[in-house]
């Protein structure tokens, strides 16, 4: 076990996990964060992806020792029914989501993505969220939101 | 009522708060006091014998609470897995289904078969004591190819040459008689290739049994509760269906792979009782890759007979398809009702014949995969006139015009047994020319030779047959549960509404498209409706969500619950308004009298009907709560056509889609916004069975892409932007006028991108998926 503290939507947390624990695995299941998906095993899929220290990163690559002292965004901390963040609401607007199981973690690619970008392109976003699977909308309105957002963040 | 919220208003979702928000609720989401874990042990062997499997190291391990075998739950008189659906065979006998223990007894028959169960504290705990079982096999030689399994060994015992069925279905006479008069025939060797669906929430169970009420509640990754507590009482043995509550939360995509009865929550719901405890499972994805039913894999001989001129007169299909080793719940429908009988497509060839045997290998089970037969079938019927066009010399749309079914043909009926109500085929297929700017593709593919680059165009003009239909048709073809779907509408005290549904929705957006609907036909504000799915003591029993029939079966259960809930209030009006009850006219949330200024709001009635002070009890009961249940009276049939433009790097063989166009006939739309969503995830899919998804299994038995590592799944940046509009025919027999859209782009895109490829190629076929190694090999042969 290890003890770890770090900050998680803006709450410092303390807690005592397994050497190994991975943080997707901390955040769901010692903070009940939910929102942070788990979609496969290979760090392939982006469901998890959580922003860590404000840069975007899929949280089954991290240990949760690693992200001691650091600060942790999930999709629960960005924004909330009538404080959307822009991201989130581009994707409402622009049904960029059907069952919302890959929702979470291409929201926060796609905000670490328009962060970390001078002006993306449909091409640019194409390639720049090539690390997040979605099953359902074949991206063609998540790249539309993601575009319409970048206009907004 | 044309509003910002009614039908044919591209609401946004109200059901996206909670996703955007990270605060939906899927199984593994849930946890519940007392809960254990549960972990499967899955055959690495293709084909085996168990010798003997011993739990005591795994009992021991520190954290383990219990490990089950097989036998364990055989010992208490739970059933096998059953198929729903029999088939029957030409010569009239019935389709084997072989035994399908939910955890192996005596034989392991594909790599990720369950053959014991181990329950932890934890998870890791559960995951040590699996790695403690020791379990002694007899390996046998697995059943890996399909074209020759019936010449194989015998997988099960029950079924010679490893053949379910061997299924016809058309004029057999008929159809050779046209092949020799034909002047032309076209014939073709295709391979529909193995997919695994891979919907991203992987499959979940959390069971968990109350011994005071001896109930037990199962909440699961299902896309049909009811049918899911139904086999689980009716086959499985678990409980009366009264005694078993199953619960299907959100439940993240689905596309078919979780509409079927697996071995795993039935372990777990089992295990529950057994352990006094919650057990939960949550599919880590190489799991999912193992045990999920895979989709298509069929390999077909097809020839098309044309006259001189060009006119299609009989068609020709000789299919095997793979089963997987055991039959899973729908899966013998799929390659017969599913498929043969879409083989007219939109033409009217006079004469079909289609035979179709399914056989077992020693891989997972196969099933129903978005679109389920009907890829298929639009896969052979397209390739095989797009091939007859090429050999003909003659344009690829002007002969299928030539053999379109005609608006003024309609009800038609095909030689393969469905009569189609409705269509306009050249209607799709002129808008969809028009955008893909038919004219100007001499000129780009000039263009791209100039660059030293192949450009193709591919068309394919589908037609699907959703909304599974009538119950008494599908019954005495051997489907084993009715077909309709059930709908409540209650009307609350003030006049709000909350809507029940047998229809369950993993990303179709039914909680706005249903709530849309209501608030239309009563005229009442769309915020006041909510709708309800997803829970077996909250919804009326209902098939659940496939075969794109939500709208159709379902919107058309809520709609007619609605005209019920109208024609008591306005009996009830009648009473307020001191008139008759055919006097009163209901229109955008008012009740009206000829005559007069007094009206009525839907909500003043509403509250009538619960605070019955001004209210005909003498006549009618209090309350305005309404219930239907739709059978449909045929299938609906969504059609369209795409068109996938392609350019290939000659020195990679790396295909780009420059442009797909799709265009199709849904009927009438609710909400055009999630119509166009649906599409473009279908063409997804269906892109990707064309350019990247493949599920291999090498000589062994041992799944090669079983996982993301290995399977390719569509990225961002494998697909092109859609372009996607629609014609409409309604649908002339269900009250709503809806065809359904959840298949289309998944039915029609393969073909499309399959035919531009071969057409940049100048290849008569191409084995999908079409990758960059297997098109630069074609570019070096050619």
């Amino acid at each position: 076990m290890v003890d770890v503290t770090f900050s998680v939507n803006g709450k410092e947390h303390s807690l005592s996990v397994n050497d190994n624990a991975l943080l997707s695995e901390t955040l769901r299941e010692s903070l009940n964060l939910t929102g942070t998906h788990i979609g496969c095993d290979t760090s392939q899929c982006g469901s998890c992806t959580v922003h860590l220290d404000g840069k975007a990163v899929k949280a089954c690559t991290v240990l949760t020792a690693q992200a001691a002292g650091s600060e942790v965004t999930t999709i629960e901390g960005i924004g909330e029914p009538g404080s959307l963040h822009p991201m989130q609401e581009a994707f409402n607007e622009h049904h960029a989501l059907q069952c919302g199981f890959c929702t979470p973690g291409m929201i926060m690619a796609a905000i670490g993505l328009v962060n970390e970008s001078e002006s993306l392109d449909g091409d640019g976003v194409r390639k720049g969220l090539d690390g997040n699977f979605c099953r359902c909308t074949g991206y063609h309105n998540i790249v539309k939101a993601v575009l319409s957002a970048q206009q907004n963040m | 009522m044309a509003t910002e919220t009614g039908i044919g208003a591209s609401v946004r979702r109200t059901e996206d708060a909670r996703f955007i928000t990270g605060t939906g609720r899927y199984t593994d989401d849930i946890n519940v006091p007392g809960q254990t874990y549960c972990v499967f042990v899955r055959s690495t062997h293709a084909r085996a014998k168990i010798k003997s499997i011993d739990t005591s190291d795994a009992l021991s391990t520190p954290g383990v609470v219990a490990a089950f075998v097989g036998a364990d739950l055989a010992k208490d008189e739970i059933g096998d897995l059953p198929c729903g659906w029999l088939v029957k065979s030409k010569d009239g006998s019935d389709m084997i289904a072989p035994p399908h223990p939910p955890i192996a007894t005596e034989r392991v028959n594909y790599v990720g078969e369950p053959y014991a169960l181990v329950i932890g504290e934890t998870v890791q705990a559960a995951k040590d004591g699996a790695e403690a079982i020791v379990a002694e096999f007899e390996i046998q030689t697995p059943v890996m190819d399909v074209a020759s399994a019936t010449q194989s060994e015998q997988i099960h015992e029950s079924v010679p040459s490893n053949r379910s069925y061997d299924w016809e279905l058309g004029d057999k006479a008929a159809t050779d008689a046209a092949f020799e008069d034909a002047a032309h025939v076209t014939s073709l060797d295709i391979v529909n290739n193995r997919l695994i669906p891979n919907a991203i929430e992987p499959r979940a169970a959390l069971g968990s049994f109350d011994a005071a009420s001896e109930t037990y509640t199962l909440h699961t990754t299902s896309q049909n509760p009811h049918l899911e507590r139904l086999v689980l009482a009716a086959f499985v043995n678990i409980a009366p269906e009264a005694k078993l509550h199953v619960v299907s939360p959100d439940v993240g995509g689905g596309f078919g792979s979780k509409i079927f009865v697996y071995a795993e929550e039935t372990a777990v719901i089992w295990a529950s009782a057994k352990v006094g405890r919650p057990v939960k499972w949550t599919a880590d994805r190489v799991e999912s890759f193992l045990s999920d039913a895979h989709g298509r894999d069929h390999v077909t001989h097809a020839e098309l007979a044309l006259s001189e001129e060009g006119d299609f007169l009989g068609l020709r299909v000789k299919t095997t398809a793979n089963m997987g080793a055991y039959l899973s719940t729908f899966a013998s429908s799929v390659p017969t009702y599913l498929y043969g009988t879409l083989m007219a497509g939109q033409y009217k060839t006079p004469a079909i014949y289609v035979e179709v045997q399914a056989v077992f290998t020693n891989t997972a089970p196969v099933d129903a995969y978005r679109g389920a037969g009907r890829p298929e079938a639009t896969y052979v019927v397209e390739r095989l006139v797009e091939t007859a066009a090429r050999e003909l010399n003659t344009d690829v749309a002007e002969l299928r015009r030539r053999n379109f079914i005609n608006p003024e043909d309609f009800p038609y009926e095909t030689p393969v047994a469905l009569t189609y109500d409705t269509g306009n085929y050249a209607a799709s297929l002129d808008k969809a020319l028009e955008y893909a700017n038919y004219s100007g593709f001499a000129s780009r593919k000039a263009r791209s030779e100039a660059d030293g680059k192949r450009r193709g165009l591919g068309f394919s003009c589908y037609i699907e047959a959703c909304g599974l239909a009538p119950s008494q048709v599908a019954l005495s073809l051997g489907a084993g549960v009715g077909l309709f779907e059930s709908a409540e509408v209650r009307v609350d005290v003030t006049g709000s509404v909350t809507v029940m549904t047998g229809a369950h929705s993993h990303g179709q957006g039914h909680e706005t498209t249903f709530a849309q609907l209501v608030s239309d036909k009563l005229g009442i504000p769309f915020e006041n409706v909510s709708v309800v799915h997803g829970d077996t003591r909250r919804s009326d029993y209902g098939l659940g969500t496939y075969g794109s029939r939500s709208i159709a079966v379902g919107g058309s259960a809520i709609s007619k619950a609605t005209d019920k809930i109208v024609t008591k209030a306005k009996k009830i009006a009648a009473h307020m308004l001191d008139s008759e009850e055919d006097q009163v006219s209901f229109d955008d949330g008012i009740f009206t009298i000829p005559d007069s200024n007094e009206s009525l709001t839907f909500g003043e009635v509403a509250f009538s009907a619960y605070v019955p002070g001004n209210f005909p009890l003498d006549e009618l009961e209090p309350g305005l709560s309404e219930k239907a249940f739709y059978d449909p009276a045929n299938f609906t049939y969504p059609a369209g056509t795409h068109i996938c433009e392609v350019e290939i790097d000659s020195e990679t063989g790396t295909t780009s889609i420059v442009s797909f166009v799709a265009v199709d006939d849904f009927g009438n739309v609710i909400n055009p916004m999630i119509v166009e969503g649906q599409v473009h995830g279908g063409l997804a899919q269906g892109i990707g069975q064309a350019l990247l998804e493949h599920g291999i299994y090498d000589s062994d038995g041992q799944l090669v892409s079983g996982s993301y590592m290995d399977y390719t799944m569509p990225r961002a940046d494998d697909l092109p932007d859609f372009v996607v509009d629609t014609t409409s025919t309604p649908c002339t027999h269900n009250p709503l006028g809806v065809k359904g859209c959840g298949e289309a782009g998944a039915i029609g895109a393969t073909a499309a991108v399959m035919n531009a490829i071969t057409d940049a190629l100048g290849v008569k076929d191409l084995p999908m998926p079409a990758t960059s190694e297997t098109v630069w090999r074609a570019i070096q042969g050619g």
